[in-house]
C-alpha cells in the first residue's frame, strides 16, 4: 500500500534516515517512493495501515501519515488517479460522519477557490455527515508549491500552480509533540551544553531506542541523550569525566535523576559514573544496545582525558605518608586531547561494547569549507547506516549512525583517512578543528555560536 | 551503583583489563538502599544472557543476598515470574549508596558516594 507521510520541513537530512529507523523499531519495510528535500510531501509503501500508524507514532520528524488515495500534476490527473485507485472504496465512505481538509505547502487559496476544490471531488458519492470536530475519516487535498528556499537553491522560478497535488485520507499523527514535553526551557536539570529537545529525540530514534534495551551515552553531561532513549523505553546509563555535570550543584540530590523524575521515567534510569572513556570502567565485551553521544571537540568544553600534561613525570605522589589520589579530594589531572584522537577511541569502545546489529549514533562537528572539511570517522566492525547534517553560519555538525556488524563481516574502511592523532600538547595543535577557523571567525571565542541558528531553522511546525 | 551496573564494570587500569582477577571488582563497606521500581520483565530477559553469572553470584554473596542458583536461568524459566522478579530485584532495585570497589588484581580501589561511582584514575595509573 501507498502511503503519504508529511514531514515537519526542517532538519530535512535527518528525515529519511529517521523514517527507515522507525520502521526497523516497529519490525516492518518500508519503501521511500518519492522523497524531496524542498517539500514536506513523501511518499512510501508499507505492508498496512497498522504498520503506517506504527511506523508515524515512533517519529519525531514526521507530523502525519494518510493513505495516498491519488496524486497528480494538476487536478484533472489527480481526478483520473483517485478514480483508479480508489472507486471501488468509495461505498465503504458513504454514510460515514468526515471532513474535507486543505492543506498547502508554501502557496494558498481564497475561501471561494477551497470551496470549488472540495466540491470538485463530490463524484466519490461521500453522504456525510460532515463533522469538523471528530469526525470519524479526515479526507486531506495537499497542493505542493515551489517554495522560495528551492527558488534561491536550485534557481528554478517560482509557479503560481501547484506542481504537485494529492487526495488522501488521515491514518495518524507523529510524537512530534513530545519535542514540546522535553523542552530544555522546563526541564529541571540542564546546563549550556544540553541538546535540545528534538535533536536527542532524533538521536535516540536513530539508534532504535526501545523498551528492553540498554543504552549507554559515555559523556553524558546532563542526560539529553539517554532521557530521549529512556522516553522511547530503553533502560540508561552514563558516563562523564566530570561527575559535576550529572551530578549538578545542590547537595543530596542528583541533577541528572531529577529529570528523569519530571519525566516520569525513573524506572529507565540505571547509574551514572564518573569516567573517562579512554579508561573505561566497562568491561570489554558486547552488552550495549545503542550508544547515543555528542563528544567533546572542544568547541564549547574543553576536550580532557586522563594523563598528565607534557614534561610531567606521572609517580604516586605521597604526602604526609599517603598516596595523593586516596587522600580525600584528590582530583586526578587531566591533559588535552585530540578531538580525532577521541573519535577513534569512541568507535573502538563501540565496536567492543555494542551487541550484533547494536547502534551508535553520535554527533561530530565539520567545517563548511570543503578543502577542510572532516573525513568520517570509521571502523572495520561498524557499518555507516546514515549521516545527517544540521548546518550553521560556518560550520556544521553531523550526526552519525553506525551498526555493530556481526564477526567476522567487514566493513569496507578502504576510504577512512589513515590518521593518527595530531602531533602537539595544546588544545589548538591538537584539533585541526579549531586551526581551520581563524581567530577572528571563532564562534566560540565570540559569544556568536550560542546566537546561531540553523541556517534553514523555520520553528517546529 | 546498581547490581546490574557492578556486572559490567571492571577495573579502568588498562594492565588490569586482561587478568581475570579485575573482575568483578569486590564491595567493601557497602551500605544498601532498595528501590522498588515498575517491573520491566523484557529488560530482563534481554540483558541476562549478557550477564556474568559466576561475577553476579560473587557480588551478590558480597552484599549479603540469598545463594543464587549455581546456574544462569535460561528458557522455561525466563518465563517464570518470580524468577524474573528476584533477579530484576537484585540487578535494578538494589543500589549500593555508599562504599568502595577494589580491584583484586591491583588493589586499586574505586569509591561509590551518593550512589555514584569514581572511576578516574591517578596519572600513574593511566
Amino acid at each position: 500500500m501507498e502511503y503519504l507521510v508529511r514531514f515537519a520541513q526542517t532538519h530535512e537530512t535527518f528525515r529519511r534516515p529517521e523514517i527507515q529507523a522507525c520502521a526497523a523499531v516497529a519490525g516492518v519495510d518500508i519503501d521511500i517512493l518519492s522523497y524531496n528535500e524542498f517539500s514536506p510531501y513523501c511518499v512510501v509503501r508499507l505492508p498496512d495501515e497498522a504498520a503506517a500508524r506504527a511506523v508515524a507514532q515512533r517519529s519525531i520528524l514526521v507530523k502525519d501519515i494518510f493513505e495516498l488515495w491519488g496524486e497528480g500534476a494538476n487536478y484533472e490527473e489527480l481526478h483520473a488517479d483517485v478514480r483508479r485507485r480508489t472507486e471501488h472504496r468509495w461505498k465503504d465512505y458513504m454514510n460515514v460522519p468526515f471532513k474535507f481538509m486543505i492543506d498547502y505547502f508554501s502557496g494558498t487559496r481564497s475561501q471561494e477557490k477551497k470551496g470549488e476544490i472540495i466540491k470538485s471531488f463530490s463524484y466519490m458519492g461521500f453522504k456525510g455527515p460532515i463533522r469538523l470536530k471528530n469526525p470519524d475519516e479526515e479526507f486531506w487535498v495537499m497542493e505542493e508549491y515551489i517554495d522560495d528556499v528551492e527558488v534561491s537553491a536550485l534557481g528554478v522560478s517560482r509557479v503560481e500552480e501547484p506542481r504537485k497535488i494529492f487526495l488522501c485520507r488521515k491514518i495518524a499523527e507523529s510524537c512530534r509533540e513530545d519535542i514540546l514535553k522535553y523542552d530544555l526551557k522546563k526541564r529541571r536539570y540542564i546546563s549550556t551544553t544540553s541538546m535540545d529537545a528534538e535533536l536527542s529525540l532524533i538521536t535516540a530514534n536513530m539508534a532504535l531506542a526501545a523498551p528492553g534495551k540498554l543504552f549507554f551515552d559515555p559523556f553524558v553531561g546532563t542526560g539529553s541523550f539517554i532521557i530521549a532513549a529512556s522516553h522511547f523505553g530503553a533502560l540508561t546509563m552514563g558516563g562523564d569525566i566530570d561527575g559535576r555535570s550529572f551530578r549538578g550543584k545542590e547537595s543530596g540530590k542528583l541533577g541528572i535523576y531529577e529529570n528523569f523524575d519530571q519525566y516520569g521515567i525513573k524506572s529507565k534510569f540505571i547509574d551514572t559514573f564518573t569516567s573517562d572513556l579512554t579508561n573505561t570502567p566497562l568491561r570489554r565485551t558486547g552488552v550495549l544496545d545503542g550508544i547515543v553521544c555528542d563528544p567533546p571537540y572542544g568547541v564549547r568544553e574543553g576536550l580532557r582525558v586522563l594523563g598528565n600534561r607534557k614534561g610531567k613525570p606521572a609517580v604516586n605522589v605521597i604526602i604526609d605518608g599517603v598516596p595523593a589520589h586516596l587522600r580525600p579530594g584528590f582530583i586526578p589531572p587531566k591533559k588535552p586531547y585530540g578531538f580525532e584522537a577521541l573519535q577513534n577511541d569512541v568507535l573502538n569502545f563501540a565496536a567492543r561494547s555494542l551487541v550484533t546489529n547494536g547502534r551508535m549514533s553520535m554527533w561530530m562537528p565539520t567545517t563548511n569549507d570543503e578543502k577542510h572539511e572532516f573525513p568520517v570517522p570509521m571502523h572495520e566492525n561498524l557499518e555507516i547506516v546514515s549521516i545527517s547534517v544540521q548546518p550553521f553560519h560556518t560550520w556544521s555538525r553531523r550526526l552519525i549512525t553506525y551498526r555493530r556488524l556481526p564477526e567476522g563481516q567487514l566493513s569496507d574502511i578502504s576510504k577512512a583517512r589513515k590518521k593518527m592523532d595530531d602531533q602537539g600538547h595544546s588544545a589548538d595543535e591538537l584539533n585541526a578543528f579549531r586551526r581551520t577557523v581563524p581567530y577572528a571567525q571563532r564562534p566560540w571565542d565570540s559569544g556568536q555560536l550560542r546566537q546561531t541558528k540553523p541556517q534553514r531553522d523555520r520553528g517546529l511546525m | 551503583m546498581k547490581v546490574l551496573t557492578a556486572n559490567f564494570v571492571t577495573c579502568a587500569v588498562k594492565d588490569c583489563k586482561t587478568s581475570p582477577a579485575s573482575f568483578p571488582l569486590h564491595f567493601h563497606d557497602a551500605e544498601l538502599e532498595q528501590e522498588e521500581l515498575e517491573f520491566q520483565p523484557e529488560f530482563i530477559r534481554n540483558i541476562l544472557p549478557r550477564i556474568d553469572w559466576p561475577a553476579l553470584c560473587t557480588t551478590a554473596n558480597e552484599l549479603g543476598f540469598p545463594t543464587l542458583p549455581e546456574s544462569k536461568p535460561e528458557g522455561d524459566k525466563l518465563e517464570d515470574e518470580q524468577t524474573l522478579k528476584d533477579l530484576h530485584r537484585l540487578l535494578l532495585e538494589t543500589h549500593v549508596t555508599e562504599g568502595k570497589l577494589a580491584c583484586a588484581n591491583c588493589g586499586h580501589q574505586y569509591s561509590i558516594k551518593e550512589g555514584i561511582a569514581n572511576f578516574l584514575l591517578p596519572s600513574h595509573l593511566v
